[in-house]
Order: structure tokens, then C-alpha cells, then sequence
């Protein structure tokens, strides 16, 4: 084996290599799909946030219009503050309600935006004052309990009556 | 009387325990010195790069097929399990995800790993080895060359430059397999095949860890085939010994390392 086709074989190989590195980067991971540079950061309490997570998407209409980019406690309300970066193409108006909900019966959870009627657009900074927690199964489940209990104390009466 | 034998063997079972272990510390220690002196007379292995060259050729090139076929293969198995699985709960489409993520964080830099110290630290260590026992490390001594910048530095910089493109083409392979299996035979829809994988690797977290488990991986082979090669006793029967402990030093090392990798880069922080 000579020098030359050793050194064409090496650079084959690197390349290859490189490329491979490149395409999960690109192809698996998510390197192209959401740049944070033309994002704008705004800012939601939450009374529970249930599963959120860093990074979950923020959807609007059902499209991703961006990322959560960080969930804190806030020591004087109690309440979860959720900061997240939305994609500058997609402006909201600043009466936006922010709702925490889940994609199918035991997807992630994600938060959705509704658009408000204001004329002013939400900027850098800004905190969305109109919010909906995560919805958690165990109180669903006592109110419905607590519901049926009433139900059920109510009826005798009224076929008293 | 009795007493004085069995205080004379309890004496011997600890120093042969003492010994044992003073000899493997005393090991660890010298492959610790040769590391460092290696690192260090790393010179010619940069400056007259085509010696380094020559054994990324060696280590590399020669194990793509291995590599690729195997990458493939796993992708497809895969698949094939992820795919019975998943489906059972109506989550075929996460399949994307399931494949390139094991493939990402541990399959590609293990697999890849195990695959490297069996065909190129194998051969690493009979390689210098038989240099060795054949005595052509003594006589570049005597010529004033130092073998472990002219021999050694370069099979071990070939090395650790080769482990992470394997590991890189593992993974990639393994997800071109995935795709097949997934897309082309089982009939997975490809937007959301490729769209949930992109979802949910994240290219610090997921792919730079992966990276960096198997950069650790090429450096812990190649010391490991490079050090036993060096250090095996210069007859037929002892290098054999030296080629097999490079297998199985480099496989129990890199499962180790990867537990520990894994615990450092997956679970650390808060729990998420």
C-alpha cells in the first residue's frame, strides 16, 4: 500500500466521520429547527405546573411557536414562574392566555397560547397576567367524588319532597 | 505447634493478598507514568504526522466495515423490537426517537467501543508486543530513537483520533437501518419518524455527551492495547496473555466508564 492511497483512504475516513457527526446534528438533532438568536423572552405564573418540563414546546393553534426556556419558584407568591422563548416571527397580543395542557391522554405536556384581542403585541420581558394550571388528575378525581357524594345526599330529599 | 501453622498460613494468604495488591497498584502507577510520558513526547507522532496518519489507516479505515455493518444491523434490530414494543401502546411513530437516542447516548460509543478494543486494540497490543519480543524496541534504543514517541505515541494519537468518528458513523448507520426497518419496511410515517427524533434529541445534551463518552472510550482502548503492548512479557505466551487482557481490560473499562459517564451526564442536576 502506497503513501498516497493511504493518505486518500484516511481523508475518506475523516470526512465520513465529520459527516456523520454532522447529519445527527442536523438530521436527528435539533440544531436547525429552532434558533434561539430571534427569540423573544416573556414570562407566566403558574398556580401548578404538573410535568412541565424545560424545553417543552410552546404551541399556538396546535403550531410550535416555541421553547420553554426555564421554570423557577417564586418564594413570594408560591407560585411556578415559567420563562419562554417565542420565535420572533410570531407576535402575540399582551392579553395572551397561557394555558398548560397535554398532547393526547399521556403525551408531554406543553403550553398553549391563546390569542387576546389587545392592540398592543407582547415584547421582550413581558409577563403573560392570564393563566391556566396544569389540570392534575387527583383533585379532577376528588371534585368528581366530592360532586357524586352531593349528588347522592341531595336525592332522598328532593323524593321526600 | 498447631497454632504456629495456622498463624504461618494466615501470614502467607496476606501476603499473598498484600502482594496482589501492591502489584496492581503498583501497575496502575506505572501505566499512569507511561501515559503521561507518552503524552509528552507526543512530538514526532504531530510533527511527522504521517506516522500518525498511517495508523489512523491501520485502526480506523480498516475497521469501517465492521463498524458500518454492525451500526446497520443494529438500527435494524432495533427497530424491529422498539417497533413491537411501542406499538402495543399505540406509539409507533416514537419509534424515531426510541432508536436514535439509544443509539446516541450508549449504543454508537459502547458498541463502537467493544468493536474497536477487539479488531484494533487487539491488534495495537500484538503488535507492539511482538516489536518487543523481537527486540526491535531495544534496537531503536540503541539507535537513539525513542520508541515511545516513534512507535508508541502514534498508535495511541491514531487511536483516540479514530474512536469518536467510528463511534459518530456507528450511531449515524444505526439510525440509516432504523429508518429502513422503520420507514421503508414496517411502514412508520417518515415526517414523524424523523420530526419526533428532532423533537426530542437535544444536541448538547444528547449527541455532544455521546461524543464525549466516546473520546473517553478511544482514550481508555488505546492506552490500555498500547500499555499492554509495552508491558508484556517479551516471549510468545506472554504477549497472547497481553492481547487477551487488552480485550477484556478495554470491555470491562469501557462498561465501567460508561456507567459512570451515564450517572455524571443523564441523571445529574435535578432529577430531570
Amino acid at each position: 500500500m502506497n503513501r498516497s492511497t493511504i493518505d486518500l483512504w484516511v481523508g475518506v475516513f475523516v470526512a465520513a466521520g465529520l459527516a456523520a457527526l454532522l447529519f445527527l446534528a442536523l438530521k436527528v438533532g435539533n440544531l436547525a429547527s429552532f434558533s434561539t438568536s430571534q427569540a423573544y423572552q416573556v414570562y407566566a405564573k403558574f398556580a401548578n405546573i404538573g410535568g412541565l418540563k424545560v424545553r417543552a414546546p410552546i404551541k399556538s393553534a396546535g403550531v410550535v411557536v416555541g421553547r420553554v426556556a426555564d421554570i423557577r419558584f417564586d418564594n413570594e407568591s408560591y407560585e411556578a414562574i415559567v420563562a419562554m422563548n417565542l420565535d420572533a416571527a410570531y407576535q402575540f397580543p399582551r392579553d395572551t392566555t397561557a394555558k398548560i395542557l397535554t398532547s393526547g391522554l399521556l403525551g408531554e405536556q406543553y403550553v398553549g397560547l391563546e390569542a387576546g384581542g389587545d392592540g398592543v403585541m407582547l415584547k421582550s420581558g413581558d409577563r403573560l397576567r392570564l393563566t391556566q394550571s396544569a389540570v392534575v388528575l387527583e383533585n379532577l378525581i376528588s371534585q368528581f367524588l366530592f360532586s357524586k357524594a352531593a349528588e347522592g345526599k341531595d336525592a332522598p330529599k328532593d323524593a321526600a319532597k | 505447634m498447631i497454632l504456629g501453622n495456622l498463624v504461618a498460613a494466615l501470614r502467607a494468604r496476606l501476603e499473598a493478598l498484600g502482594g496482589t495488591v501492591t502489584s496492581a497498584v503498583w501497575r496502575l502507577g506505572f501505566a499512569a507514568r507511561f501515559l503521561a510520558y507518552l503524552v509528552m513526547h507526543s512530538g514526532t507522532a504531530f510533527r511527522r504526522f504521517r506516522l500518525t496518519t498511517a495508523e489512523i489507516y491501520f485502526a480506523g479505515v480498516l475497521s469501517l466495515i465492521i463498524i458500518l455493518v454492525s451500526g446497520l444491523f443494529v438500527g435494524m434490530v432495533l427497530a424491529l423490537q422498539g417497533y413491537t414494543t411501542l406499538q402495543r401502546y399505540g406509539a409507533a411513530e416514537s419509534l424515531g426517537v426510541l432508536v436514535a437516542l439509544s443509539l446516541v447516548r450508549e449504543l454508537g460509543p459502547v458498541v463502537a467501543g467493544l468493536l474497536f478494543a477487539s479488531r484494533a486494540g487487539s491488534a495495537i497490543t500484538a503488535e507492539i508486543g511482538l516489536m518487543k519480543t523481537t527486540e526491535q524496541l531495544s534496537a531503536m534504543e540503541m539507535m537513539a530513537v525513542d520508541p515511545i514517541a516513534r512507535v508508541v505515541a502514534p498508535r495511541f494519537w491514531g487511536g483516540v483520533i479514530s474512536m469518536p468518528l467510528l463511534a459518530a458513523l456507528f450511531s449515524a448507520m444505526g439510525v440509516f437501518g432504523g429508518y429502513l426497518i422503520g420507514v421503508q419496511l414496517i411502514g412508520v410515517d417518515a415526517g414523524a419518524f424523523w420530526s419526533q427524533m428532532q423533537a426530542a434529541v437535544d444536541l448538547r445534551e444528547d449527541i455532544l455527551n455521546g461524543v464525549i463518552k466516546s473520546v473517553v472510550f478511544g482514550i481508555a482502548v488505546t492506552w490500555i492495547s498500547v500499555f499492554e503492548g509495552y508491558d508484556a512479557p517479551p516471549t510468545a505466551e506472554g504477549v497472547s496473555r497481553a492481547t487477551t487482557r487488552t480485550v477484556v481490560t478495554s470491555s470491562l473499562a469501557i462498561l465501567a466508564l460508561d456507567f459512570i459517564l451515564t450517572a455524571l451526564m443523564f441523571t445529574g442536576g435535578n432529577g430531570k
